[in-house]
């Protein structure tokens, strides 16, 4: 146990904790400031993010909290409900960069200029940091609560809009369903073990004892991955995803794609690898249901995707593949497959929202999402198309951007655990995949539309954050070490001892 | 620390393609001045590399590892092996000085390119960049990532600034045929970077160093060999995966079209021989004289295709297919004769290639049309022209003093040498049996490349003037007109003093050529037959999925 047990018991939720201070002053922020302008409050919200990204940070760096060398019991906080290990660091660093970014590209969209839209995304990134922090099945379900129906809402936000209600309607009965399912899962396992910790439950089923209540556990196995497989848009619960990406707030789709997905992804990790559904080997039932499932989600999602011809559509059923993509890291079960699972999503982070921002600017000129909106992208603004393109060759893998270091790290990890046919089957969805994104870069070089000469406009904030992402994209696409090195020591505490 | 020549080689082009992006719009003046500044400094230090590479040559029978200069090494991701190591020998060193010449000429012959400068320079530096860090990658991953920024310039570039009626179906082609190929090369490295080396564990690294030091199990490379060299062959527009080729030339802008068939061609020879037959050299001897009968398909082939031509820059596009099929041939010779011309031929074929697309191009600006049936009389417009095209057509057809026949000669030379090597390789095909034959009818191949580049040369240039038709043609640049020259020199030059070229290609191609006599005469075709070998793989794919099933 570290020294102070009250203040690393702080200091653990601290980031959930500074959020909740951004969100307070969010909620009061009209008559705290009294703004002239609407754009001032998601302003202050990314603002607000970034510092409480910057205190993460420098909690790890300055007070060693969370510590690479802390054993699981030194990590366990608030009574084993949640932990402070370097996997709850690096999504939170995901989560909070996702949200600043969002608040970024949505301040300028009018119809999102309000404090309720920008309190639920702090209100949803609080749910998605404390889902990657959790190790008892119930802050698993409470924090994947708080997540979900903040994305409610943030989904159905475009009130009177009758896709926007659509896809929040859609995506509300079909969360509320899969969770109930995943809670009847939980309710089982509880119902075996009596306990509710996920590191106490793996113990128990470690030993040989297993084997009489098998059925069960491959039951809660099964009902669980309902919940996680809905979160993480795998097949075949992924057919929410096209309607509620098409129909949602775009700015919001962006966080939903990255941030609610890297939860989804966290507590999948968490659960699977400590055990609690069956001992993590490829001998586990489950295993075999994961490995399944991670072929048809690549395959079936890029299939999809050749044929939509709207651009939110078509992003949907790549991020459907690229869940696909990340759970390889899972099922390889080795630190390396988990920390490249970690890098896939912390790259997906800045990827997806930059192709997502661009998009934001261009549907608010052209008020539509069609694919063909994207002709003579080049000639309307060079900026927005350099930024997609970087984007879309970082979705397909292609150097010097970070999606080609995802995929190599998720590849050879495969490879090394022996599956190279799974690498194999990946690495032709990858060459399907490319095909329809080589498509988006020709509409924006190529195609010329009839209003080629009215130049998009693209304001401060979104200018901040378009760059910022693409910075990071190259970045992780020519560095990857260092953060390579750290999702890798990170995915040390899936195994412990 | 060394001054990283290499890197800022390999680098510097990225650097100014992002200044150039970050350019005003309206400055597209500015664009092309700036390519240029980064052409003439890749130049300089490519020459300097050149020069200091050739003042030390190391003595035959130097491990490749040693010959290496200019090395710098920094760890990139530690933890899986990857590291940024660059480092040239002779023949990288070459090929380097060609690129960077090529990427100059290519410069210049875009001069007056007015749809979207900026854009078409910084894509233009990005595939300089990657061609260049692909022959100074001494690191296997380094090597295919430089591969991979190599390949997709090329689609942007095709796509937008290429012949409008091929296109779109060029460009997409082009890229999946070529990251198709590049993928598959790449799980071949990725299985030797796992698979346990003779007397050893496996190496877990991208190292070639260690890599072209170490021997890896017989039925590996028996395996792996083809993919690895195929892979990469693709690129290197080997039959009958040269399909791509002739489209991507005709498709691509002049510059493009100059870079595509100049260098990038050479990049898949280049990559096929340094890590195919250079790691592999065992699965080489095993394949080689297979491969053999492939690249004399290329070039007799390729030859009468080109013979078909209407297009002139099919014609050259396909002529292209029969001279890289010449490349391939060299390192199927199996001697150090074949793959110093192999070398030689690489540099000579860049530049003629070079020559005859911008030939081509400023033809095609001026007429509006490549159909030999419909230019005639072009000495009386481009006086200069004629000159290039037939000095470059020569060259083809490798005429004594100019850099075709340095590179012709040795490569037949080493095919017909061939006929002492007695080895039951793949398919029961005992090279000694055929080699000379395959010689003699490859030499006739090049009879069909000189009927197709004088018809060519009598109808496009020769005939009867249309004055009319033509009247209002711009006489060529002085840029142009330099271009041309600068080409044309580099040909006679190496034609004429092969001692500026033959010593260091050479030297680049010994260690390859000695793994290969290494391993010739250990000749160990014993553990059954290649069909054997892959029936164990199924049976071991076979066990994995039932004890898949078994657990599920």
């Amino acid at each position: 146990m570290s020294p102070n047990i009250t203040l690393s018991w702080v200091l653990a939720l601290a980031p959930e904790i500074g959020l909740l201070v951004v969100l307070f002053m969010v909620l009061v922020f009209d008559k705290l400031f009294k703004p002239a302008d609407r754009r001032q409050v998601g302003l202050f919200t990314a603002w607000g993010a970034l510092a409480v990204l910057v205190m993460t940070v420098a909690l790890y760096w300055v007070l060693d909290q969370p510590s690479a060398g802390w054993g699981v019991e030194d990590s366990l906080f608030w009574g084993g409900m949640m932990r402070n290990d370097l996997v709850t660091f690096v999504f939170r660093l995901m989560f909070l960069s996702a949200l600043f970014l969002t608040s970024l590209l949505s301040m300028d969209v009018p119809r999102l200029q309000k404090v309720e839209y920008f309190a639920l995304l702090i209100t949803a990134t609080i749910g998605f940091s404390l889902m990657a922090a959790s190790t008892d099945l119930i802050m698993v379900y409470m924090a994947l609560e708080t997540a979900s129906i903040s994305s409610y809402l943030l989904a159905g936000f475009y009130s009177g809009q009758t896709r926007s209600s659509e896809a929040g309607m859609k995506y509300f009965i079909y969360g509320a369903f899969t969770t109930a399912v995943m809670v009847y899962g939980m309710s089982l396992l509880y119902g075996v073990t009596g306990q509710t910790s996920l590191y106490f439950i793996g113990d128990l089923f470690s030993g040989p004892e297993i084997a009489a209540v098998q059925p069960l556990v491959l039951l809660a196995a099964v009902l669980i991955t309902v919940g996680f497989a809905f979160k993480t848009s795998l097949v075949p619960y992924h057919f929410w995803t096209p309607d509620v990406y098409e129909g949602a707030p775009t700015p919001f789709v962006g966080m939903l794609s990255t941030a609610s997905k890297a939860a989804g992804f966290a507590v999948l990790l968490r659960v699977f690898l400590s055990g609690t559904l069956g001992p993590a080997n490829t001998g586990s039932e489950w295993w075999a249901m994961l490995v399944a499932m991670c072929i048809i989600t690549m395959t079936l999602g890029n299939l999809v995707a050749i044929f939509q011809t709207n651009i939110k559509r078509l992003l949907a059923y790549s991020s459907i593949a690229q869940a696909g993509y990340t759970l390889i890291g899972l099922v390889t079960l080795t630190q390396d497959g988990s920390g490249a699972s970690m890098f896939y999503l912390l790259m997906y982070v800045f990827t997806n929202i930059a192709a997502f921002g661009v998009i934001v600017i261009i549907s608010n000129v052209t008020q539509s999402d069609e694919l063909k909106d994207l002709s003579g992208l080049n000639r309307r603004s060079p900026f927005l198309a350099l930024v997609m393109l970087v984007a879309v060759l970082s979705l397909s893998g292609i150097p010097p951007t970070a999606g080609f270091f995802g995929k190599f790290f998720l590849f050879k990890a495969a490879i090394d655990a022996g599956l190279w046919w799974l690498a194999l089957i990946a690495i032709v969805n990858a060459f399907i995949a490319l095909y329809y994104y080589l498509g988006i870069i020709k509409y924006m070089y190529l195609y010329r539309s009839e209003e080629d000469d009215v130049s998009i406009p693209v304001s401060r904030a979104a200018q901040v954050g378009l760059v910022v992402s693409t910075v990071f994209i190259i970045y992780l696409g020519v560095i990857a070490g260092p953060a390579f090195e750290l999702t890798r020591q990170a995915a040390a505490s899936f195994f412990p001892g | 620390m060394e001054f990283p020549f290499l890197s800022i080689i390999a680098l510097s082009p990225i650097f100014f393609a992002i200044v150039i992006l970050m350019l005003p719009k309206d400055r597209g003046e500015n664009a092309r001045m700036l390519g240029l500044a980064a052409m003439v400094l890749g130049l300089i230090l490519s020459i300097y590399v050149y020069v200091a590479t050739y003042q030390s040559l190391p003595p035959a029978g130097t491990p490749w590892s040693e010959t290496l200069r200019f090395v710098e090494e920094h760890p990139w991701v530690p933890s899986i092996g990857l590291n940024y190591i660059v480092g040239v020998d002779g023949l990288s060193a070459t090929l380097v000085l060609l690129t960077a010449i090529v990427g100059l000429g290519g410069v210049l012959i875009s001069w007056s390119i007015d749809d979207r400068p900026r854009e078409f320079y910084a894509f233009f530096m990005l595939l300089v960049a990657g061609v260049h860090g692909v022959f100074v990658a001494v690191d296997g991953f380094l090597l295919f990532f430089f591969y991979e920024l190599a390949v997709l310039p090329m689609y942007v570039m095709i796509a937008v600034w290429g012949w409008k009626e091929r296109r779109e179906y060029a460009s997409m082609k082009l890229t999946l045929y070529l990251l198709i190929g590049s993928f598959i090369s790449f799980i071949s490295f990725l299985v030797l970077y796992f698979t346990p080396v003779e007397g050893g564990e496996a190496l877990q690294t991208f190292d070639l160093r260690i890599w072209s030091q170490a021997t890896f199990p017989f039925d590996i490379q028996r395996i792996w060999f083809m993919p690895l060299f195929l892979g990469f062959g693709v690129l290197a527009g080997l039959w009958p995966f040269h399909n791509w080729s002739p489209d991507g030339h005709v498709a691509a802008p002049t510059a493009v079209s100059m870079i595509h068939a100049g260098v990038l061609m050479k990049l898949g020879a280049y990559a096929s021989m340094r890590v195919g037959i250079q790691l592999l050299p065992e699965g080489g001897v095993y394949w080689l004289p297979f491969i053999l009968l492939l690249t004399l398909i290329n070039v007799v082939y390729g030859a009468l295709i080109a013979m078909r031509q209407k297009d002139l820059k099919y014609m050259i596009g396909y002529s292209s297919v029969s001279h890289m099929g010449l490349v391939s041939m060299g390192f199927a010779a199996m001697v150090l004769v074949g793959f110093t011309g192999a070398g030689i031929q690489m540099v000579s074929h860049g530049v003629m290639t070079a020559l005859f697309f911008a030939v081509v191009g400023m033809i095609y600006d001026r007429t509006h049309t490549r159909n030999m049936d419909d230019l005639s009389g072009m000495r009386k417009a481009l006086p200069w022209t004629v000159v290039a095209f037939i000095i470059a057509g020569l060259v083809g057809m490798g005429m004594p003093g100019l850099s075709g026949f340095l590179a012709e000669f040795p490569i037949f030379l080493g095919v017909w040498e061939g006929r002492g090597l007695d080895l039951t390789a793949v398919f029961g095909l005992n090279p000694s049996n055929y080699y000379g034959i395959v010689a003699i009818i490859a030499i006739l191949g090049i009879v069909i490349t000189a009927a197709y580049i004088l018809r060519a040369i009598h109808s496009v240039f020769f005939g009867e003037y249309e004055g009319e038709k033509w009247h209002d043609m711009r006489p060529l640049l002085a840029i142009d007109k330099f271009t041309l020259v600068m080409f044309s020199v580099i040909l006679v030059v190496i034609g004429l003093f092969p001692m500026v070229i033959a010593p260091i290609v050479e030297s680049g191609m010994a260690p390859v050529a000695d793994r290969l006599h290494v391993a010739q005469q250990a000749a160990q075709f014993h553990g059954g037959t290649i069909t054997g070998a892959a029936q164990q793989m199924i049976q071991i794919v076979a066990a994995n999925v039932m004890a898949w099933l078994g657990g599920a």
